[in-house]
């Protein structure tokens, strides 16, 4: 009797903690993991630096099933958890199923689509094939052999549209340039793959790539340690992976995830949902990485090209294919 | 034979393993700085002290039902069918194909093709392995872990090329017609006027899963093939003598197990996410096998074994919920489980015996002496 006393007092007790959490928001990472040094971890820096600044906190969960996507939604939603931001497109259609449901919270989800955005869903795109566009000129520009790599992780869609991009600036500086692309895998393991990761930068290296741009989250480490290990450059993406191997990575496709997460935490309830948010080079949204850890890579004529183009892209004079448009790449064969 | 009583083989044994995993488990839990017993009550409450909590458990026990039937299954027949992975993805694409392509009128119907659709797409996935150790002796083991992964390829291709609505950037399919969704448990209480969740959590694909236990139990022990399969496990060469066909064998066993792997795609596809996912097995598959030998390859053990296993899945979501315990040592509690009631069984069970065997050699080497001893006339 005493033990289902105390049982239910310790249920009791997480239920009341549960309540008190009113108005927090709420942070749900995708299968990838929080420590992905990636696309995962820019959420939770953006997250952490709003706690920071605010003194706030907010819920957290790092998915380990399909099945919890529905069900950490609802159960954050139910807590009062609001805004309930979720990472990565495969939330799209969760979090359309489950806004209908609680019409005063405010769900966010970043990288997603939907044929139609319910009045309490923000979504926010990033333009990724624009970044990837100006790492590939200065892939191209930093190239001696005339051939540049692109490993990305599982085969999808928004990863094809990464390497579009990308080889799409590369054939702009150097037409005849070889672009070698290989997937990591076809399971979501190949986000976290960095033995593979670092297999197939072996493979692009033989063939004779002395760049190469990884778009394969945690993958990615494996790639950039071992262009590291045989002294070619390597390209990071979504944070800012320069300090990984200071002088050894040439710069890093900026995907301000950071950005957005922090923005839509600082929102709070008050944020405006029911549409689309794209951010592109002219609101920061991707850009290239410069710091001190790659100034000596980066060159003048180089800079000079990338502030060119992205000018360019921004003013609607350079148009940068999207993968998206047609299912196909006008650059790359996938 | 038989040192221990039944009761033992079947409760005890499982159930001082299971302390064993959850006192390392605390351990874990207070090396890392959190509160054990908080912790553990999380998980009780969070897996069985809500409707929600059960609906969630019993809905992943109803993966594991099937993916432990298909590899027990084959397991009698001395197969250790490790590919119930990509048996499962293909029976979730069976299972997309049949409802996206044709407008059922019904649920009812629906499920009934998708059953079929599931069930033959991954029977045919274990075919042709099957066919290849029947007839070239080309190791199963092998054989079915290398369908999982062009299961997952083929997954894919699937899903970029021809069943991803344009301008969807997720490789998944459309979602189904909303008619088509399977009666849930909370659907069926809000019916009833008791408050429950919106979850599309367990479903009536758990009573399919009941029946193929049901179905399992009746054709291993009460027919002429299912006598066939346990004989051709025990002893291959017995079994050839007595006029059993081993490729026979082979290759019906494992389109029963495959077949069984197939139909997990019915609950997660049409009754959990509604759409095709890329990742809807999640390793249930594998689970399987650690499912399989808890519950000694019997039916109503799968089934038990099953639940426990949705508990510790849906406690472990719990956990990660609402505490800072990181996944991966979540993981560790599951796997600690798995390691204690399958790998290191015996550590458990030699004592026992022991103790068992002692206890009924004291009562032997006692009883004359109690016995009266006095003649009847």
């Amino acid at each position: 009797m005493t033990l289902m006393t105390k049982f239910l007092g310790a249920v009791a007790g997480v239920a009341l903690s549960a309540g008190a959490a009113l108005a927090e928001p709420a942070l749900i990472f995708d299968l990838g993991g929080k420590f992905d040094k990636s696309f995962n971890e820019a959420a939770f820096n953006g997250a952490q630096r709003w706690a920071e600044e605010t003194g706030g906190t907010f819920r957290e969960i790092e998915l380990q099933s399909e099945a919890q996507r529905e069900q950490a939604l609802r159960r954050f939603a139910e807590a009062g958890a609001n805004p309930v931001i979720t990472t990565g497109f495969a939330f799209a259609d969760p979090v359309n199923a489950v806004a209908g449901d609680y019409p005063d919270t405010k769900f966010v989800n970043i990288d997603g689509w939907m044929p139609e955005v319910p009045a309490n869903v923000q979504l926010i795109g990033f333009q990724e094939h624009q970044g990837s566009y100006l790492v590939g000129m200065m892939a191209a520009m930093a190239s001696k052999s005339g051939k540049v790599g692109f490993i990305g992780g599982m085969d999808i869609p928004l990863i094809r549209h990464f390497g579009c991009g990308y080889a799409q600036g590369a054939k702009a500086v150097n037409p005849d340039i070889e672009v070698i692309a290989n997937m990591t895998g076809t399971t979501p393991s190949a986000w976290n793959d960095p033995v593979k990761g670092s297999e197939l930068t072996k493979a692009q290296i033989s063939q004779g790539a002395d760049v190469i741009y990884a778009a394969a989250g945690g993958t990615g480490v494996g790639v950039l340690q071992t262009a590291a290990d045989e002294n070619i450059l390597s390209i990071g993406v979504d944070s800012n992976q320069n300090h990984l191997h200071p002088g050894k990575v040439l710069t890093s496709m900026l995907k301000r995830v950071d950005v957005a997460v922090y923005d839509s935490m600082k929102a709070g309830v008050d944020m405006e949902t029911g549409g689309f948010t794209t951010l592109g080079l002219a609101e920061d949204g991707v850009g290239v990485a410069m710091d001190e850890n790659n100034a000596e890579l980066v060159s003048a004529d180089m800079k000079a090209a990338v502030e060119e183009a992205r000018q360019k892209i921004i003013d609607g004079e350079l148009e940068v294919v999207a993968y998206y448009a047609n299912d196909s790449c006008p650059a790359l064969d996938f | 034979m038989d040192v221990m009583p039944k009761w033992a083989e079947v409760v005890l044994v499982p159930l001082i393993s299971l302390l064993l995993a959850a006192v390392i488990s605390a351990l874990v839990i207070l090396a890392i700085g959190e509160d054990p017993i908080a912790a553990a009550s999380l998980m009780v409450e969070g897996a069985v002290g809500s409707v929600r909590g059960w609906g969630y458990t019993l809905y992943y026990a109803t993966n594991f039902i099937f993916t432990g039937l298909a590899v027990a299954v084959a397991f009698h027949a001395r197969l250790f069918n490790i590919g119930g992975e990509g048996q499962a993805m293909l029976g979730g694409l069976g299972v997309a194909l049949a409802l996206l392509y044709v407008p059922w009128p019904h649920w009812t119907i629906g499920l009934i093709a998708a059953t079929g659709m599931a069930a033959a797409f991954g029977a045919l996935w274990a075919l042709i392995p099957a066919y290849l150790q029947a007839k070239r002796g080309s190791h199963i083991v092998i054989t079915t872990i290398m369908f999982n992964f062009i299961a997952s390829a083929l997954l894919i291709w699937m899903l970029n090329e021809f069943l991803k609505p344009v301008g969807s950037q997720d490789p998944a399919s459309a979602r189904f017609a909303t008619h088509l969704d399977l009666p849930t448990l909370n659907g069926w209480l809000a019916s009833m006027g008791i408050k429950a969740s919106k979850d599309d959590s367990v479903n009536v694909t758990f009573l399919v899963a009941l029946a193929c236990a049901v179905g399992v139990w009746v054709l291993m022990w009460k027919t002429r093939l299912g006598y066939e399969i346990r004989a051709f496990g025990h002893s291959e060469s017995a079994a050839k003598y007595a006029g059993i066909n081993p490729v026979k064998i082979t290759v019906v066993a494992m389109l029963i197990s495959g077949g069984l792997a197939g139909l997990m795609g019915i609950n997660t596809v049409m009754g959990e996410a509604e759409r095709l996912v890329l990742n809807s097995t999640e390793g249930a598959g594998f689970i399987g096998i650690a499912v399989a030998l808890m519950g000694r390859s019997h039916p109503l053990g799968v089934v038990i074994a099953a639940i426990l296993f949705g508990f510790l899945y849906q406690g472990g979501a719990e956990l990660a919920l609402w505490t800072s315990i990181p996944r991966e040592l979540i993981v560790v509690i599951q796997a600690l489980v798995i390691l204690f009631t399958g790998a290191l069984d015996n550590m458990v069970r030699m004592p026992l015996e022991r103790m068992f065997l002692a206890s009924k050699r004291r009562r032997e080497a006692a009883k004359p002496e109690r016995k009266p001893v006095e003649p009847a006339e």
